[in-house]
């Protein structure tokens, strides 16, 4: 069972559709308390980053424990953004911190017409090989809406560029973030979150052979 | 390098595409989920539902329509049409609509845009302009092209940024409907205004007029409706055209 958390951000019709449409289990936690019973959480979220202060406090100590643990999480766009140690649209909020670097906002350039927000379809930038990208084609493109974005470090598995390059796609262990909305990128997107519930079914079925050992 | 982005209109009343359908070959042509489907299927980059009824008795078949497309598709969907208040985006949203599209609401009550992005965000607010030469400038129209709101398409434009709109979704009405390329002057001169990005729409009919307006439109992004309805301009045959005139597309 996944947690959809539900902290205010923009709708998540779309991501309920889409986790829908590939057959996921999931449910919206109440409280922070819930969370012990699922296998994995998704952070969605669009918006502005003040947004994810109603995660500070309880939600994010016991997201944090369950990251620190190995329970798989995936952050998607604003979520993505909070997994870092925080953000220029909002510095006195603090992210969840568990990747290194800083969230800062988009540069453009108005001379070459590249406008912000950073609104459409752009491409993927391999770096390295990363389970979250299984299956997908080199430089497939997916649907960004955002101004601000995190810094490309060690944890980048794709990058983007628009003005400037920074992180599309994150993985370190089993976090995941991605920088744009794989609800709404069609087949590469539902490609992406597939391969992380494949993740999440596989951490499951371990969790329940460590269980079964005991 | 972000693309410049094709976006199919389907206009519905009561739960079915109004517009050119009737020389379609699929067997469920006037269906919006199946239209979407085909789109998708396609390569098409966003899909725009437009309610041109817009009547209270429509509300729930509207509904229903996004929610349908909402589960056959996985892009960027915008509702438009009749959207006068909260609680009508709220009714979109819920639906499954991404982004929602003010046109008359949002000039007569600009607070909308306002309200509207605080509450889902800007990239959820597309303000529609429909306009017309007029002199030097561009004349906006209300009420569906009827009645003349006394603003110039540029000076409004800016002020929908400035509200908090994410987009603008700028309609020519002396093109509209006549297949005879987008007015790409009017478009240039708005997206030079701004600083969001800014979908051309009407007087699609060849394939040339959109390298025009993605070109010397500036455009960030062009939508039709009729053009592909027919069998004749598929939008993956208009993508590839569009990507060897060195036009940056998804395909």
């Amino acid at each position: 069972m996944i947690a959809l958390i539900d902290y205010g951000a923009g709708n998540l019709t779309s991501v309920r559709k889409a986790l829908t449409a590939l057959g996921a289990e999931y449910a919206t936690p109440a409280s922070p308390d819930e969370l012990a019973r699922f296998s994995a959480l998704i952070v969605p979220g669009v918006g502005h980053f003040a947004a994810t202060s109603a995660l500070v406090g309880p939600w994010r100590d016991t997201i944090g424990a369950a990251v620190r643990a190995g329970t798989p999480l995936l952050g998607i766009c604003l979520g993505m953004q909070w997994l870092f140690e925080g953000s220029d649209e909002a510095p006195d909020v603090p992210g969840l911190g568990v990747l290194p670097g800083r969230v800062t906002r988009l540069r453009g350039n108005a001379e070459e017409r590249l406008k912000i927000p950073h609104v459409g379809w752009n491409a993927l930038d391999f770096r390295g090989t990363a389970r979250i990208l299984a299956g997908l084609e080199p430089h497939a493109h997916v649907y960004f809406t955002h101004s601000f974005a995190a810094p490309v470090t060690a944890d980048c598995v794709a990058a983007t560029s628009h003005a400037e390059t920074f992180a599309a796609v994150v993985e370190r262990g089993n976090v995941f973030g991605v920088q744009f909305h794989p609800e709404k990128s069609s087949e590469a997107g539902l490609r992406i979150m597939r391969n992380f519930l494949e993740v999440a079914r596989g951490s499951s079925a371990e969790a329940r052979s460590a269980e079964a050992e005991c | 390098m972000l693309t410049k982005r094709i976006i199919a209109c389907m206009d519905v009343r009561d739960g079915q595409v109004v517009k050119g359908v009737q020389f379609q070959q699929l067997r469920h042509a006037g269906d919006p989920a199946e239209l979407a489907a085909r789109y998708n299927v396609e390569g098409i980059d966003e899909v725009v539902i437009l309610d041109i009824t817009a009547t209270l008795e429509s509300r729930q078949a509207l509904a229903d329509t996004i929610s349908a497309v909402a589960h056959r598709i996985f892009l960027p969907l915008t509702v438009g049409g009749g959207i006068r208040s909260e609680d009508d985006a709220a009714a979109a949203v819920d639906a499954g609509a991404d982004k929602v599209s003010l046109n008359t609401a949002a000039l007569k009550d600009p607070a909308l845009i306002t309200t509207l992005a605080r509450r889902y965000g800007s990239q959820a607010v597309i303000v529609a302009i429909d306009a017309k030469r007029r002199g030097d400038g561009f004349a906006v129209y209300v009420r569906s092209g009827t009645s003349d709101a006394a603003r110039d398409a540029v000076e409004w434009a800016r002020e929908a940024e400035s509200r908090g709109a994410g987009e603008i979704l700028l309609t020519s009405m002396d093109r509209d409907g006549t297949r005879s390329g987008f007015d790409c002057e009017m478009t240039a001169a708005v997206a030079n205004a701004v600083n969001i990005p800014v979908i051309a729409s009407g007087g699609a009919g060849g394939l040339e007029h959109f390298c025009d307006v993605f070109t010397r439109g500036h455009a960030d992004a062009a939508l039709a409706a009729s053009i592909f309805h027919y069998a004749d301009t598929s939008v993956s045959e208009l993508k590839r055209y569009l990507r060897d005139k060195g036009i940056p597309m998804r395909l």
